[in-house]
């Protein structure tokens, strides 16, 4: 779970100015070159800081830079060999496995049913307890990765960890028998809160009255959800999902419990990127571990278009 | 319109940029050795992998309450004001090593680094640090005293293609240590001597009767980096009769490779150690606190873990009868005489050293800042009263009788040791290894290992560079 993404929004809201834009109609009065000059401190901003490193990241993908080594001194540029390698790499596939295991376990399915649960349950609570339990689930997700991370290894000890005890299987390494699996709860118990705040706004949009109708007409709470609530938040969803699978995706904080291990049986891309850059196995391979960022990246892209898409169908 | 021209322009900007890639190499030209020789303002900084309460904290009170003051003091009665700072780091090895890759790629970093010395030969062939007679001048680097006082084979730890590149910080030697209060519970003496690995796993038998007790740590798998190489598969390597490097060739998918990780599975398929301890992030820290506790018997390591592990006061895991309860052998070849030049026993050894940044203000001064911390006084206050293999004989002479392991280390060990290649192959050749370990102790068959484990290394060196497989 990480913080919102900024680049996530700008992707939503670009439909809407497209569409003014293509009216041409110049509605503030400032021309070309007045409009120009105002945008340019931004565009100078988003080339340094967006675009610049990301040609970087690919033009280093291109090399065999290293961090030490022959080829830390003069590295050579070496075509697409990166990306194919990455391509033939059971390290690579594995990393891919392992993500799409984590956001489609954590976050598509995790986080989102949990949320969604919490905020249909909570609507019909007494305000005290509610506010409670959604001040404890929001704890959950401001409290640093560092700390929360700490928190889970004392959880997950395999010698007097909190959750032997509890449920009294002594020797029991959580984290080195199923960390997969204990990763996917952890980043559900973490990042619960974003969705479940997000359906409990969308909630309250359902018109009371419709929900009411249904329950006279006697429709159980499955009914109810499926064919009242659920067209009233498709669009809530699917935004909620894309956000939170990009965030899941992207998530280092697996590194903080695991560090990818044990024998990568946890190593999701970006553990993978780190540990091939500058973490232990690869030594230092800044160049592969950019050409593997970029596929990252293509793949973040994929996954956003696929839920515009989405969106957009909705919309029209 | 606006979009492809800022794309233009952020790319004609990248690909100027691009020859940047890499590094400058500066210096080089004459008299460079010489720069600011004369100043009477100088800054200087250590860098060093050690913290006050952490890490090797006994080294970083020794720079900061020994070295700092008394070589400020020195260079003040010559008329020099001279200022050191300490930037101590205390984190993981390969943590600390990229964050000083990274200083010296961008021209920054201490003035004199420390860096552990099998990372020597990537730096210099990155031309990341230099040889000492580029860097202070070949004259002034000759004219130091200590050098007489330097063993040749703890000397070649600072060398790299036969050029001095800086002094080292000491060395260390590998045996088994063992825990004489299980070895007598089980029946075993308590001057054990294995004489060959048959006799390990005999006794790794006799020590799995006694229940709640690990037989024996034999370091393996990823989580536990160099540890796995230097306190696993290279002692058992050379007990096989060969060397990961030798006549310019790593060595591949041999028979020798084969019997090491056999012996892997041995111990990890025999119930005769932890394997899921191979695989914790902080399986070392945790073996460490294991054996304190009694709870493991044999412990292959270096010396390190006599003087700065199990030690009574200062260690990390404290073993108040430390000197009555553990033991140490000799690491024992496959059977005897089978050991690399037909040794019955061996051991490897390592150790740190210190370079003189190239990217240095002031050449002359780090290298008398160097000097001045490997001098006779500096070397033994280092130690602070506790016995190490320094790099200096006089001192080592001084200290070590007082200690019978590490009178043991300079007189049974270091004659048979053998040091790892420090070449720039070197680290990736090591992550095979422990990739290899890894998947031997999480079931698969050593046959299968050796071969993944040769793809690696051919990847890694070439085809050409490979022996045997």
């Amino acid at each position: 779970m990480a913080d919102p993404g900024v680049g996530a929004t700008t992707l939503l809201e670009a439909p809407v100015a497209r569409r003014a834009s293509g009216s041409r109609v110049d509605t503030a009065g400032l021309g070309v070159v007045r409009a120009l000059g105002f945008v340019a401190p931004a565009l100078v901003l988003i080339g340094v800081f967006l675009i610049f490193p990301a040609l970087w990241t690919l033009y280093i993908g291109i090399t065999n830079y290293r961090l030490t080594g022959p080829a830390s001194v003069s590295p050579q540029v070496v075509g697409f060999s990166n990306f194919v390698e990455a391509l033939n790499d059971a390290l690579f596939g594995n990393a891919v496995w392992l993500s799409l295991l984590f956001v489609v376990g954590s976050a598509v399915i995790g986080q989102n049913l949990l949320g969604f649960a919490l905020a249909w349950t909570l609507r019909s609570v007494r305000p005290g307890l509610r506010r409670l339990v959604e001040g404890l689930v929001l704890l959950a997700w401001i409290l640093p990765g560092v700390v929360v991370a700490y928190l889970w290894i004392a959880v997950l000890d395999r010698s007097g960890g909190t959750l032997n005890a509890l449920l009294s299987t002594p020797g029991t390494a959580w984290l080195l028998q199923y960390p997969m699996a204990s990763l996917i709860v952890f980043n559900t118990w973490r990042g619960t809160a974003f969705s479940m705040m997000l359906y409990g706004s969308a909630l309250a949009a359902v018109p009371p009255s419709q929900l009411e109708t249904a329950r006279l007409a006697g429709a159980g709470s499955v009914g109810i959800v499926r064919d009242v609530v659920f067209p009233h938040i498709r669009g809530h969803v699917l935004t909620n999902t894309l956000l939170i699978s990009l965030w899941t995706f992207n998530d280092f904080t697996p590194f903080l419990l695991t560090a990818g291990g044990p024998n990568h049986r946890s190593e999701t891309l970006p553990v993978f990127i780190y540990q091939q850059a500058i973490g232990g196995e690869g030594n230092g391979r800044l160049g592969y571990a950019s050409a593997i960022s970029l596929l990252l990246l293509l793949v973040n892209l994929v996954m956003a278009l696929v839920y515009l898409g989405l969106l957009r169908r909705r919309q029209s | 319109m606006r979009q492809r021209l800022i794309l233009a322009g952020a790319l004609s900007a990248s690909l100027v940029l691009s020859g940047c890639l890499g590094q400058q190499q500066n210096g080089g030209q004459q008299g460079a050795e010489n720069r600011n020789a004369d100043a009477k303002d100088v800054t200087l900084t250590i860098t060093s992998n050690s913290v006050a309460g952490g890490k090797n904290a006994l080294g970083a009170a020794w720079i900061a309450d020994w070295v700092i003051p008394r070589f400020t003091e020195a260079q003040k009665a010559k008329g020099v004001n001279a200022t050191v700072k300490f930037d101590g780091i205390g984190s993981d090895d390969k943590d600390y090593k990229t964050k000083i890759a990274l200083d010296f790629n961008t021209g920054g970093g201490g003035d004199v680094v420390e860096l552990d010395g099998i990372w020597l030969g990537e730096f210099a062939q990155a031309g990341q640090v230099k040889p000492l007679d580029e860097v202070v001048g070949r004259e002034k680097a000759d004219a130091w005293d200590g050098w007489g006082q330097v063993p040749d084979a703890v000397e070649a730890l600072g060398k790299f293609e036969n050029k001095r590149y800086g002094i080292p910080v000491g060395t260390d030697g590998r045996v088994l240590f063992f825990n004489k209060k299980l070895f007598a519970q089980a029946g075993l003496p308590a001057d054990w001597q294995p004489k060959s690995w048959d006799d390990i796993i005999t006794a790794g038998q006799k020590l799995k009767a006694l229940p709640g007790v690990i037989p024996i740590q034999l370091n393996g798998g990823t989580a536990m980096t160099e540890a796995t190489t230097m306190q696993g598969v290279l002692p058992l390597l050379v007990g096989t009769g060969k060397q990961i490097y030798q006549d310019g060739k790593w060595l591949g998918a041999s028979q020798n490779l084969r019997d090491v990780l056999g012996l892997y599975q041995r111990i990890y398929g025999g119930g005769l150690g932890d394997p899921l301890m191979q695989q914790e992030a902080k399986g070392r820290d945790r073996s460490f606190a294991q054996f304190a506790e009694n709870k493991i018997g044999i412990l292959m390591e270096s010396d390190y873990f006599w003087r700065s592990v199990v030690e009574p006061t200062k260690g990390v895991a404290k073993m108040a009868d430390r000197n009555t309860a553990v033991g140490w052998a000799l690491v024992p070849a496959k059977t005897s005489g089978a050991g690399v030049g037909g040794q019955d026993f061996v051991s490897m050894s390592g150790g740190a050293i210190r370079v003189v940044n190239p990217n240095t203000k002031y050449p002359q001064q780090a290298w008398e800042l160097l000097q001045f911390m490997n001098s006779f006084e500096a070397t033994k206050a280092r130690l602070a009263g506790s016995a190490q293999l320094t790099q200096r004989d006089d001192v080592n002479k001084e200290v070590l009788a007082g200690d019978p392991m590490l009178n043991f280390i300079a007189t049974k060990v270091l004659p048979i040791t053998r040091f790892r290649p420090g070449l720039a192959d070197y680290p990736a050749v090591s992550s095979a290894l422990q990739q290899a370990t890894a998947d031997v102790i999480s079931g698969k068959s050593p046959d299968d290992v050796a071969a993944a484990y040769q793809a690696a290394l051919v990847k890694v060196v070439g085809q050409d560079k490979v022996a045997g497989g």
